[in-house]
């Protein structure tokens, strides 16, 4: 796009806006006053931002991708208040409607699920199957970086340029310059194409860990459940995420280069995009999905202290789901025409993922069963997500019935379900899995009083936003509407909805004053705060930057719980014997190839040859830095260790 | 943090202690994974050309523009290099730096004129008026031909960063795990251009 103005430039017009634009420079004063009046600029630097331990890595996760749901949460709260109020007052005017319902969807999916996803991988798995590090620490730092600036990239379209209004997947002819002629669509196909470089990598990454670096003895059937389900996880974004990057290419080839693949003219085709972008969106669902399912089956038999029901047929339900969901995508676009036979293949397919998930379920039933169940906060959200879920993956089935989809389609009812599996299922199961190993994080438990409080806003809210959509579905609400007429009826259901929404939102501002106040008034733990029954609780509470002083030799599933139960009957573990520890180096390359990655997508958004080609140039010569770098590692030396290992109270 | 321990170099991975993984055998398979994705990518882009190649709107059509002689040249200078990377690896197994070296020189120049010659033959048809935003058909074609080529010349800037590496260092386990996946990575373009040579040009003179 050709700037002329400045107001080109800088989007204009809106008090939100200029809201947004006041809050955002105000924080990034502060950030920068506070860092350099209490001289931590280097101390961030060495520490954080060019750290390649996995569990640092895992709370910059963490916590980008909670400021990810912040701002997803207000996107919603601010459409919510317009349905709210239909025609009386317009609060939000029908386009910007349309950035933030496209804003919303991206974000929560791709910019606050993903990572809060990936900050879980790196928090656990290493632990979790005795191992130092994941399998490339460097690379695990660079897939953090590039999904950090691409959701910055895609974040700044708020207030410079434009956002993208064409929905979350972008379907064409909208996306195309012809009907988005604005920056917005492209700050969306850079945006997700850096992250998702990054989410390739990390799959790729944990792959390897998993196969590779079990400690001695952890054969593949006696890995824990968590860590199952992030394999299949992986599995799954290896296939799927590579069909996304050339999508987004080919949209960028069409907006760009003036290519005909999804125009309507020239011998475009459209429908080729549908295909190929729910190619990977369905498996995506699932992508997100599965790792909250290895969760519950972790926090379920921790809490029931018993082992876990049904192991065999958890690890075969989420390898066929991971793969069954290929075979399921032309569920999205039932009444787009494919004809009766196409759909009937793919509304069979969807209904038999609900097999395996069923399966699931059942499974974390019988591990209750009979077992002594303690209620502490991540078995409440697990118990809150199975009939959350039960209820979802019903109307779910109801929606893979191709004929009456051609009812629901496009309807509230939708926007009910997927809420539904996403909140309840995804939501729901990584707030589960952030209160289960917090403790193992930070060293102390969450505050359980507050906690409480925001546990029973989420779900009171959560089923008084969602249930009355369903209704308004079957009224005939369709989705992406702002405004609709009085006499349609739909308003008190709106309203109701409405409250739920804002009660959602309070819960949020509990678990923000829940962590604040923890903080503040926090209580150590030692290592095993939960009477857990895998490795991770093995190791002291933070884990030492190591991990294992010493690698565990792995006898059975649950092995810290076998040991546990040998202990109480008296036999005693050997006087440790350490060695040397090989470690990574931390390293500036990942932020900074991540910053000339941002250059070169801001470039291509304003079509600037001047920031392409350093950006460009920059990424291949941190590339090639990278190459011919062979002083990456170093040794940890027995007497560190055991320094170490005193000062977090073990024997030596 | 901690001192660094000074007997201990950097790359000597193979002393196997407690818990210490063989990086480079890691380092290998994760590339083989990455090769995975890259077909995926290549699988994605052949299928959309099969659903647009006849989509030509009116414009050219693949029969009126591939010039055969042409593409079976870049074919044979494509295989050919194939081999020669092989001949490189097999140098590097006996330990003969200098065959190494030599043969990823010859390889890179078979693939500078193999990317020379296709780069001629584009600029050609879209001198001829066909260009990526002439019709579906030409988007996909040079989307599909041209990544290929992207990744070629990739290739080739990554081989010689790696000779300037071999001569620096010589045959070590970690130069050794670079060579053998660049070859890999060889080869493997090698396999999609045969996909590109039979779905394309092939089918396209038909
Ligand atoms: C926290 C409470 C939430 C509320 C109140 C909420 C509300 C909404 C609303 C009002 C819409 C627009 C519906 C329309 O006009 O078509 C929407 C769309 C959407 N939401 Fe949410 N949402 C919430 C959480 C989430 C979460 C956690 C996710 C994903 C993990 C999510 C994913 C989406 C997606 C993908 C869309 C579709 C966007 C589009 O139409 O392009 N939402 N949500
Ligand atoms: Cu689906």
């Amino acid at each position: 796009m050709k700037i002329t103005k400045l107001s080109d430039f800088f989007v204009t017009g809106d008090p939100l806006i200029y809201g947004a634009d006041v809050a955002i420079g105000l924080t990034m004063v502060a950030i920068v006053v506070a860092l350099t009046a209490f001289k931590r600029w280097g101390w961030l630097w060495r520490e954080w931002l060019t750290t390649v331990d996995h569990k640092r890595i895992g709370i910059m996760y963490v916590i980008a991708s909670l400021l990810m749901l912040f701002r997803g949460g207000v996107d919603a709260l601010l459409m919510r208040t317009q349905l709210a109020l239909p025609d009386s007052m317009e609060f939000l005017k029908p386009d910007h409607y349309n950035d933030i319902f496209t804003t919303h969807g991206v974000i929560m999916i791709l910019f606050m699920a993903m990572p809060l996803m990936f900050g879980l991988f790196n928090l656990t798995v290493p632990l979790q199957i005795g191992a130092r590090d994941v399998a490339f620490p460097l690379l695990n730092s660079l897939s953090f970086w590039l999904f950090f600036m691409g959701a910055m990239l895609f974040n700044v379209s708020f207030v410079i340029g434009g956002s993208p209004e064409a929905g979350w997947l972008a379907y064409p002819p909208l996306s195309e310059k012809m009907f988005s002629p604005g920056v917005g669509q492209d700050f969306y196909i850079w945006g997700i194409q850096i992250s998702g470089i990054g989410s390739l990598m990390t799959g790729i990454n944990f792959i390897v860990t998993i196969l590779k670096m079990r400690a001695p003895g952890m054969k593949l059937m006696k890995m824990p459940m968590f860590t199952w389900s992030v394999l299949s996880s992986c599995l799954t974004i290896i296939l799927a995420f590579p069909i996304l990057t050339v999508t987004l290419a080919l949209l960028f080839i069409d907006r760009y280069f003036g290519a005909h693949f999804f125009t309507l003219d020239m011998g475009g085709n459209p429908m080729m995009y549908i295909n190929l972008i729910w190619m990977w969106g369905h498996p995506e669902v699932y992508i997100v999905v599965l790792p909250a399912f290895g969760i519950f089956s972790e926090i379920v038999a921790t809490f029931s202290k018993k082992r876990l029901f049904g192991y065999g047929s958890m690890v075969f339900a989420l390898m066929s789901i991971s793969i069954f969901s290929f075979f399921t995508w032309a569920h999205h676009f039932f009444t787009m025409g494919s004809g009766a036979n196409v759909n009937a293949f793919f509304a069979v397919t969807t209904m038999i993922i609900a097999i395996p998930t069923g399966v699931k379920i059942f499974n974390w039933l019988f591990t209750m069963y009979k077992g002594k169940i303690t209620f502490e906060l991540p078995m409440l959200w697990t118990m809150a997500f199975i009939p959350c879920f039960i209820v979802g993956g019903m109307t779910g089935v109801m929606l893979s019935v191709a004929p009456a989809d051609f009812q629901f389609h496009n309807s509230y009812f939708l926007i009910a379900h997927f809420h539904q599996v996403l909140i309840g299922g995804v939501v729901f199961g990584y707030f589960a899995g952030l209160y289960y190993w917090w403790p193992k994080v930070f060293g102390f438990k969450l505050n359980d009083k507050l906690g409480k409080w925001a546990f029973w806003l989420w779900n009171i809210g959560f089923y008084v936003c969602f249930m009355p959509q369903y209704v308004l579905g079957l009224m005939g609400m369709t989705r992406r509407v702002s405004s609709y007429s009085w006499d349609t009826g739909w308003w008190s259901w709106n309203f109701v909805s409405t409250i739920g929404g804002f009660l959602m939102g309070i819960g949020f501002l509990f678990q923000v004053w829940q962590i604040l106040h923890s903080i503040k008034f926090m209580e150590r733990v030692k290592g095993d705060p939960w009477g857990g029954r895998t490795l991770e609780w093995s190791i002291p509470s933070p884990a030492p930057f190591y991990n294992f002083a010493i690698t565990p030799k792995v006898e059975g599933r649950d092995d810290w719980w076998r040991r546990k139960e040998l202990a109480a009957k008296g036999v005693q573990d050997p006087p440790p014997k350490y060695e040397p520890i090989h470690m990574p180096k931390n390293s500036g390359t990942p932020i900074v190839m991540s910053l000339f990655w941002f250059i070169l997508g801001f470039g291509f958004v304003f079509d600037w040859l001047w920031l392409i080609v350093p950006g460009a140039i920059g990424i291949a010569a941190t590339m090639l830095y990278h190459s011919f770098n062979y002083d990456t590692d170093y040794y940890v030396t027995v007497d560190e260790i055991k320094k170490t290992e005193a000062k977090a109270g073990r024997v030596v | 943090m901690a001192n660094v321990a000074a007997n201990h170099s950097s790359h000597d991975h193979d002393h196997g202690h407690d818990g210490h993984h063989d990086l480079e055998a890691l380092r290998t398979m994760g590339f083989w994974i990455f090769i995975i994705t890259d077909c995926i990518i290549f699988g994605t882009l052949f299928a959309t050309y099969a659903v647009l190649m006849n989509s030509t709107a009116g414009g050219p059509t693949g029969a009126e523009l591939f010039e055969m002689p042409g593409v079976i040249a870049e074919t044979f200078i494509l295989l050919t290099s194939s081999f020669t990377s092989g001949l490189a690896v097999l140098s590097m197994n006996r330990g003969d730096k200098k065959g190494l070296i030599g043969w990823l020189i010859v390889t890179a120049l078979l693939g500078a004129s193999f990317i020379t010659l296709e780069v001629t033959e584009f600029l050609k048809m879209i001198d001829e008026g066909a260009k990526i935003s002439t019709s579906a058909f030409l988007s996909a074609f040079y989307t599909l031909v041209g990544t290929h080529g992207i990744h070629v010349s990739i290739g080739l800037i990554w081989m010689i960063a790696l000779m300037l590496q071999v001569a620096k260092r010589g045959i070590t386990p970690v130069t050794k795990r670079k060579i053998g996946n660049i070859s890999l990575y060889w080869h493997f373009l090698d396999v999609v251009w045969i996909f590109v040579f039979t779905i394309v040009y092939m089918m396209g003179v038909r």
